[in-house]
This record gives structure tokens, sequence and C-alpha cells, in this order.
């Protein structure tokens, strides 16, 4: 459904991106997993047209991406949960759910739009009283089953998460990776997520992608990835400080 | 010559910088004329702008004016201070006054709130979030915010210009004994329509010019805290300079003849 050919892209001196080929299957759950800095974030902001590759192609159901005549509807096929919530400050929690309920193609009238935001609030674990608080109102936690509600509030097709459980306890981390799973396995959405943390990997992925130095250098099924032979997939998930990944100490 | 290659840089810079804050701006007039459109954000736009920004305006007006009367007076009380007083005060307000001061505390209050919102939203991924939402952050962010400033200034202005002669009327009136139904007589007398038309357009300019440069700098800002306050910092200083350099071109469209 969603393939990567031979991506690029750097920020000046900077190649963050050096040939990354990827494929995510329809309707199954990719991790991509790899060291902080390692072009994670910038591979998914890539495939949403929020940063313009250099080189290679993206296709999302074989049509490529840089080729959409309506980017609104080419983007509302896709939600997606940003590693700080991006909530609006200056919208109350109901309308940050149903922002693309509220406006554009998809745009539905204001009390079927609340109700759905209501109903997706619930869905991630939160109360209707939570509505019409702001975000600054909230805890980290909150702000993420907030942002998880909007990126599921028009039931796309596609969803990413990126890192869902950074800056969270081990217990809300646990809750988030267990809503995600439920609500992707619900949807049967296609989903890529990116992170470093292996409980979420082994809770949330049918297939496993490693980003290195620019390239994938491993990618499989979840079940496979403790029999890796790969030594830099290894050093990764035992999370040693030895290993060909250069650490700073 | 490093010094010729260093002004041949400095030359490049800034018509670069010219060019992209010329392809902002037109990217955000095209953006105006196509839909969708944001009525609520256009709402709330003016309100910020226009409404809450009154009573700064008002102040400055009403002190500005004062004290002006009582320096043209103590310059003028060998001559004809009765008539001179309230006609420099009205053609000093409305002409210059009037729409620099409150354009220059426009680019205090709203540019630097304009930049430092969008810069914060920019760090916090919340532009990234728009984007993804199906909705383009020029037309939600920037449209709205330019539209009201450049509909808006000019009553700020016009409301300034008065209060700033109320402020010239009260301290002449009150402080230096003139007969105030002669003082209001001579500042109708004396103010032209084409003063007060260069009155409302200077803040139509300055508005536009104000909120401009607060998007543009707050939509290019850099990361983190320090991002956002060099582009809070840059938007202020872009939006005065760029006011008061206006402000010269247009008094000469005006006044010049």
């Amino acid at each position: 459904m969603i393939t990567l050919d031979n991506i690029h892209k750097s920020f000046g001196d900077n190649h963050v991106l050096r040939g990354v080929d990827l494929h995510v299957a329809r309707g199954t759950s990719m991790v991509i997993i790899g060291g902080s800095g390692t072009g994670k974030s910038i591979a998914i902001k890539t495939i949403l047209g929020l940063v313009t590759p250099e080189k290679g192609t993206i296709t999302v159901d074989g049509q490529d991406v840089s080729q959409t005549g309506d980017r609104d509807a080419f983007l509302a096929r896709f939600g997606m949960l940003f590693q700080g919530a991006a909530l609006f400050d200056s919208l109350p929690v109901w309308q940050n759910v149903a922002f693309r309920l509220l406006r554009g193609s998809l745009a539905r009238p204001k009390a079927e739009a609340h109700e759905i935001a209501i109903e997706k609030l619930r869905r991630v674990g939160l109360t209707p009283d939570v509505a019409d608080r702001l975000p600054a109102e909230l805890s980290g936690g909150m702000q993420k089953r907030v942002g998880l509600a909007r990126a599921i509030a028009a039931e796309p097709e596609i969803i990413f998460f990126d890192e869902p459980t950074t800056g969270l306890d081990p217990i809300m981390a646990g809750v988030i990776n267990d809503l995600i799973r439920e609500i992707v396995t619900e949807m049967g959405a296609t989903t890529m997520t990116i992170t470093h943390d292996m409980t979420s990997v082994r809770t949330i992925a049918d297939n496993v992608a490693m980003l290195h130095g620019g390239k994938i250098r491993w990618t499989g099924p979840v079940a496979d990835i403790d029999a890796a032979t790969d030594p830099y997939v290894d050093q990764f998930i035992h999370g040693r400080a030895e290993g060909p990944i250069e650490t700073v100490r | 010559m490093s010094w010729i290659a260093a002004l041949g840089r400095a030359t490049l810079g800034l018509l670069a910088a010219i060019g992209r804050v010329a392809m902002f701006f037109g990217s955000a007039v095209t953006h105006l004329l196509r839909p969708p459109f944001y009525p609520r954000e256009l709402a709330l736009a003016l309100l910020n702008i226009g409404w809450l920004s009154l009573p700064v305006v008002g102040l400055t007006a009403i002190f500005t004016g004062g004290a002006l009367a009582l320096q043209i007076y103590a310059g003028g009380a060998r001559f004809n201070a009765e008539a001179v007083v309230p006609q420099i005060v009205a053609i000093g307000m409305v002409r210059e006054l009037g729409p620099v001061l409150v354009g220059l505390m426009i680019a205090a209050r709203v540019t630097s709130s304009i930049a430092a919102e969008i810069a914060t939203m920019k760090v916090t991924e919340q532009i990234d979030a728009l984007v993804t939402l199906s909705t383009h952050p020029m037309k939600y962010l920037t449209v709205p915010r330019v539209l009201a400033a450049t509909l808006v200034v000019p009553l700020l202005v016009a409301v300034g210009d008065v209060i700033g002669i109320f402020g010239g009327y009260a301290v002449a009136t009150g402080t230096l004994g003139f007969n105030a139904a002669a003082y209001i007589q001579n500042t109708v007398d004396f103010l032209q329509t084409r003063d007060i038309t260069s009155s409302l357009v200077k803040g139509a300019v300055f508005g536009c010019i104000a909120a401009l440069m607060g998007c543009y700098f707050g939509m290019n800002s850099g990361r983190g805290a320090q991002g956002v306050g060099r582009a809070t910092k840059g938007s202020v200083e872009a939006a005065a300079v760029l006011i008061l350099a206006a402000n010269f071109v247009l008094t000469g469209v005006f006044f010049s003849v």
C-alpha cells in the first residue's frame, strides 16, 4: 500500500535519508525503530508531503504522492499522532478532536462533529467532561490520548504514530500502546509507528524496520526480531552501549 | 577586496529576503481569493487586533495630542497661538502622528503576538498538524490575520486621530485657557479630505505590514525557545522599519504636490 523507493533527504550537510526503501502492506502495522536523529520522523513526513525528498518516489496504492491532484482528498486518508500531541492551544479539546470534521471536504454539522468527538474521546478512555477544557489544562498522557482521538476521528485508512509513548510513565505508555493496538485492529487501518521503545514495538508491530545511517538496515515480522542476525538490530533491541552503533559517552 | 564581497553578499541577502517576503505576500493574496474561507478565524483576528488594541491606541493618542498642544503653544505663544495650536495638532495627528504611532503600537502589540503564537505553533508541530488535517496554514493562520489588520487598523487610526485631537483640545481649553468653540472651529476648518484619506490609507498599509511580518517571521521561525524569541524580535523590528519607510513613501505620494 505504501512504498518508499530510494528516498534521499538532506538538511545542509546532514544527509538524513540516503536511499530508504520500505514497503508497508495494507492493513498491517509497521514500526520503524532507530536511534535519535536517524530520520525516522522525516521518513514519515515525506509521505505526507510535510518534507519534500530530493530523490526517490513514494507511492500510496500505486499513486505517486507528489502527483496527487486533490491534496485535501489525499490527506483525508491519513491520521497522525504527533510526538508532542500538537494540539491546538486556542481550541477546546472537542474542537481539536473534531477539527477535520468541522471544515474541509469531511465537514459535518457542528452537533454531529461534537457527538463524534465525544465518542472518540470515550474510545481513548477520556470522559466527556474533558471535551470543553483547553489542551494546556490536561496532563501529558491525556494530551496524547486527545491526539490519538484526533488521529482516528475521521476514521482514516492510514495512521501514523510519531513516538506515541515518549515522555509518559511506563503505565501510561502501556495504556497508549494497548489503545493503539486495539484501535488499529478494530479499524483495520494501515499504520506506521516511530518509536525507540521496544515495549511499544512488541505491542504494536506486525512488522518492524530498523533505520540507521539513512537506510533501512533490517525489516521483517516482529516475531523474527529477536532472532535477527544484524548486529545493529541486536545492539538496538538489547540496548547495549557496545556495538556497531556509535554512542557518545 | 573582501569588503566588496561582503557588501555584495549583504545586498544579495537583502534582495533575497525582500523576494521571500514578496512571495509570502503574493501567496497570502492568492489564498485570500480562493475558498475555503475561515470566517471564525477572521472574526477572532478582528476582535484581537481591533477591539483589544483600543485601550493602548487611545492612551497613546491622548497623551500625544496633549503633549503636541503644549509644545506648539510653547513655540507659538509669540504669535497667533489660538489659531496655530488646533491647526497643527489636527494636521500633526491626522497626517503623521496618528497613523505612525498607531502603526508602531500595533507592531509592538499585534506583530509580536502573531509571530510568537505562530512560531510556537511551528516548533510544537501544530503547523504540521494543520497540514495533515487538510488545512492550509497560509489560509487558516495568515490570511485572516493580514485581512483583519488591513481592515481594522484604519479604524484604529481614525479613533486615534479623534482622541489625539481631543487630547490637544483638553490641554488647550483646560490648561492654556483657549476658547473651546474656537478651537473646534479652527480644527474643522483646517483639516482637508486629503488629510483624512491619507491617514486611513496609511492605517491600512501599516496594518497589513504589521500582520504580514508577524506571520512571515512566525512561519519561518527557527527551533526551540530561541527560535521563537528571534522570530518575535525580528518581526517587530521589520514591521517598525517597514512602517516608517512606508510612511515616508505614502507621505510623498499624498503631499509632495
